[in-house]
């Protein structure tokens, strides 16, 4: 069986092989968000939509996110899988599975785990509508830039 | 010489996922504005970046053989 924690694929996610991967004997408790394609968003219809990520580097920020919670809640265990591609409505775009030994530390764990891939995970998402198309960015305007502004450096180079 | 990684709308305007160019030794500040240069239409300034797969500051400096990305709002999940 794939052991890989963290994934992200261009296939069909195996809701039940991201759950195997966080079964342990020690858990009470195992939580699984399932991310979906939704079809309106403020009342404008999506088609579809297309994933696209920085792989390593997305792959590295889903350890760090798991090492986050490995300090918050030492007994939880973590896997995420992420598609890219092509989706369409009702297509599974994240698992996120989560094993606890009681599953109130399951639910927070868990709604940590997406929130944070939401601030640093580089994955992008194009929505397609009937009147056109747009890459989406800053769902949660909070949006981690470094504090302040960054120097000016133009003309440089001239 | 740097690999500049694009994603998302970058690397859609610019149409390469991927520029190599020789601007070892500058810093991630200095290349976003020579970005802005060569780009007129897109902004850099407010942008996201990671050097060798870790976000980095517009202070540090980008060596012969790094790879910096451009990571604009991220929108995954």
């Amino acid at each position: 069986m794939n052991m890989q924690l963290f994934e992200i694929v261009d296939k069909p996610i195996d809701i039940e092989e991201v759950k195997q991967k966080v079964v342990s004997r020690d858990a009470g408790a195992i939580l699984l968000f399932i991310g979906t394609v939704r079809e309106f968003t403020k009342g404008k219809k999506t088609l579809h939509l297309e994933y696209q990520a920085y792989s390593p580097m997305a792959i590295k920020m889903f350890e760090q996110i798991s090492k986050e919670i490995e300090e918050r809640w030492p007994d939880v265990k973590i896997a995420i899988t992420h598609r890219v591609g092509h989706l369409d409505i009702s297509d599974i775009a994240v698992v996120i599975a989560v094993s606890s030994p009681h599953r109130k530390v399951a639910y927070e764990a868990n709604e940590y785990a997406i929130d944070r891939i939401k601030q640093i995970v580089p994955i992008w998402k194009k929505e397609f509508w009937e009147d056109g198309t747009e890459w989406i960015g800053d769902q949660l305007e909070n949006v981690p830039y470094p504090v302040g502004n960054p120097p000016i450096m133009k003309g440089e180079f001239s | 010489m740097i690999h500049i990684l694009l994603f998302a709308h970058l690397q859609e305007a610019i149409g390469e996922a991927e520029l190599r160019v020789n601007l070892s030794d500058y810093t991630v500040g200095q290349i976003k504005g020579w970005m802005e240069k060569q780009y007129p239409m897109l902004s850099f300034q407010q942008m996201m970046a990671a050097v060798n797969e870790e976000f980095a500051t517009d202070e540090m400096i980008v060596n012969d053989g790094d790879t910096l990305a451009f990571i604009p709002p991220i929108s995954g999940g």
